[in-house]
């Protein structure tokens, strides 16, 4: 099935905000799909790292709804290997940070087992934190 | 011994309190006094990656100021390289340092919001450990060896921190050697493992998704034992949480995964090196003790 | 005779200019300028941290902080108040906990949220290194946030600057209760004054004390012994 997308003006507004976030050039990305193979959360995603920056690239903020944003886990493996340079962590960050800056928190501290907040080691929580709080 | 400032990080103080002790010894056994840098706060373990968050890096570089009051004040002798062990520490650390070389406006601008510390004059280098005994090379670290590991199998576990990316990494994101050095000069075998530098999940660990942190150890650790390995070594307290801790629901999804010690590879050194007090082995949660006194490198 | 013409100065509160006289604590000047305090004023001797002041100086973007029974009025000080900074804390016992390194964090998730921006510092009134014992609560070493939050008066100025949302004196709190409780070296000496009052050693002199009429006891407490300092001998800290 066919989708025919026309990209509006004030759809590029959303693509230019992700490139001033990111730092990033993203409309060089031509899709060659290293990145997804290369991602080792593609698997658990509702969508590959290819398909995120295409939604970027045409403006398309459902990419913001994706569970995939949230699945990255900053191992940085798709920037080492993007033929084009393009750091896709940044750019996946930069889509965090647009709901996150709203004061939206991906996780619930309070919702996080007692005995497991006890257990874990500093470095897991500081990150969790990080990435997924506001 | 010459000083070096040290950065341990949270977690070597609090739930991986073995990685430090036996990396003060490790320093020590090849003439490294590591000086704990005064006044330290956390890194934020994982790198700010946005252009245009400035808050962030602020934690990196306020460390980055204290080496230079270590040398202000003869902590150190004139000394700018921070040694760092944990993986993640080292790369947060590199990578905020590496934006404000770059960036001068970005370095006025943190040194304008941290007004009560004196400007960072972005002279420090953040080292791994690894490169620290690469420098000193191989041949004389394993010459410092007094208990050489002759027949343990072990697989480096890269991990992703440590490697990527370029530029920060310590060594070729895709076909790393430098863990394969240390273990060879520890007089162990090192066995490579395809999934050397597959991500462990990292902060997946917390909350619901710690299912995939299963699937990862469950990949990673199985494909060592297929290459041969009896152990895994890392450099990170997230790696290490995720691998060893995070075996017991391994198993619980995966009844055939069979268990594997995952040590810090300052453990292993401290070992070597003849400081088998300082090794922290009851550190661990699989325990590689018995696996160590069956090759009979253990005296306790 | 006509009143010496008083030095006065302008303070702006909630906005609104007031003159008062100079030399004035904020407290009193507010006071002054006709303000009653029903909440946000307490020992009024900068211990029980009830009145905490937030404020600018006309013409700087700084922001201040500063206890307003302690701190004098300055001409050109926009000032409020925050008599409640609101900071949760979650239940517990001390009793039943066993502490570990990740105790604090378990209490207090939100200190792994602390990104070092040393706001916390800048705020305290007592000058206390707030952001140096909330870092050591990440490390779980209760020793150190016990001992650099110990004159926190819980004024809630950190608390309410604090952009990782850190309640700091509650996670202090539960800091110094369980290294209290845990931790710190037993005091023999108070282990035995204890056990020789359980004995009964002092009840026949308190028995006696409370015969006493008013003029009697002030008489004694006069002339009582005060353990004197020889020159030379030093305190322990």
């Amino acid at each position: 099935m066919t989708t025919i997308v026309r990209v509006k003006k004030k759809n590029r507004e959303f693509l230019l905000k992700t490139e001033e976030m990111s730092g990033e050039y993203i409309t060089v990305c031509e899709q060659c799909g290293i990145c997804t193979t290369s991602c080792p959360m593609v698997d658990d995603m509702d969508i590959s790292p290819a398909n995120i920056i295409r939604l970027v690239q045409i403006g398309d903020e459902s990419v913001l709804e994706s569970t995939a944003i949230w699945l990255c886990a900053s191992c940085y493996t798709c920037t080492v290997r993007c033929p084009r340079g393009i750091d896709l962590s940044a750019i996946t960050e930069a889509l965090r940070q647009q709901t996150l800056r709203k004061s939206i928190d991906y996780i619930d501290i309070s919702s996080l087992d007692r005995k497991e907040l006890e257990e874990l080691p500093a470095i897991a929580l500081v990150s969790a934190l990080r990435k997924y709080t506001s | 011994m010459k000083k070096f400032p040290y950065y341990p990080g949270c977690t070597l103080k609090q739930a991986a309190k073995h990685f430090d002790i036996s990396a003060t010894a490790s320093a020590e056994a090849v003439g490294i006094e590591l000086v704990e840098i005064p006044r330290w706060n956390c890194c934020g373990a994982v790198s700010s990656l946005t252009a245009d968050d400035l808050m962030h890096h602020v934690a990196p570089i306020r460390n980055l100021v204290r080496v230079q009051e270590m040398n202000q004040e003869g902590m150190v002798d004139n000394e700018y390289d921070l040694i760092v062990f944990c993986s993640m520490c080292f790369n947060v650390l590199k990578r905020s340092n590496s934006r404000v070389k770059e960036d001068p406006e970005m370095l006025k601008t943190i040194n304008q919001f941290m007004d009560t510390e004196q400007d960072y004059e972005a002279k420090v280098n953040v080292v791994h450990f690894l490169e620290t005994l690469k420098e000193i090379g191989w041949d004389r670290v394993k010459r410092g060896v007094k208990k050489p590991l002759n027949g343990l199998k072990v697989s480096a576990y890269y991990g992703c921190t440590l490697l990527r990316p370029r530029g920060i990494g310590i060594d070729d994101p895709e076909a790393p050697t430098i863990m394969d050095n240390f273990i060879e000069a520890m007089g162990a075998e090192p066995i490579n493992n395809p999934f050397k530098s597959l991500c462990c999940g990292s902060y997946h660990t917390v909350g619901d998704n710690k299912e995939l942190v299963a699937d990862r150890t469950y990949k990673i650790v199985n494909a060592a034992r297929e290459q041969g390995a009896e152990m895994i070594i890392t450099s990170c307290p997230l790696c290490a949480y995720n691998l060893d801790n995070r075996q017991k629901e391994t198993k619980e999804k995966y009844p055939d995964f069979k268990h594997m010690p995952v040590v810090y590879f300052t453990q292993i050194m401290a070992l070597a090196m003849g400081m088998e007090d300082k090794a922290g082995l009851d550190g661990n949660y699989i325990d590689a003790r018995p696996l160590l006194r069956e090759h009979g490198f253990l005296e306790g | 005779m006509a009143e010496e013409e008083k030095n006065m100065i302008t303070v702006y509160i909630m906005g609104k200019a007031h003159e008062v006289p100079a030399g004035l604590t904020i407290m009193k000047a507010m006071e002054y300028a006709g303000y009653q305090f029903i909440r946000g004023s307490g020992c009024r001797a900068g211990f029980c941290g009830a009145c905490a002041t937030v404020y600018r100086l006309a013409g700087e973007y700084k922001l201040r902080t500063a206890l307003a029974c302690q701190t004098a009025a300055e001409d050109g000080m926009f000032l409020t108040q925050l008599p409640f900074v609101p900071a949760n804390r979650p239940e517990y016992h001390v009793d039943e906990i066993e502490p570990g390194p990740g105790t604090l964090a378990e209490y207090f998730p939100e200190i792994t949220r602390c990104v070092s921006c040393n706001t916390c510092t800048k705020s305290c009134p007592q000058e206390l290194d707030v952001m140096d014992y909330i870092q050591m609560s990440i490390r779980g070493d209760y020793e150190s946030v016990s001992k650099l939050s110990f004159d926190c008066i819980q004024c809630g100025l950190c608390v309410a600057r604090c952009p990782a949302e850190i309640s700091h004196y509650h996670v202090a709190q539960l800091a110094r209760r369980l290294y209290g409780k845990y931790f710190s070296p037993v005091p023999q000496h108070l282990l035995n004054r204890l056990e020789e009052i359980e004995a009964g050693k002092f009840d026949e002199a308190i028995s006696e004390l409370k015969g006493l009429g008013a003029e009697e006891l002030e008489k004694r407490y006069v002339a009582r012994e005060i353990e004197k300092i020889e020159r030379g001998e030093v305190m322990d800290e």
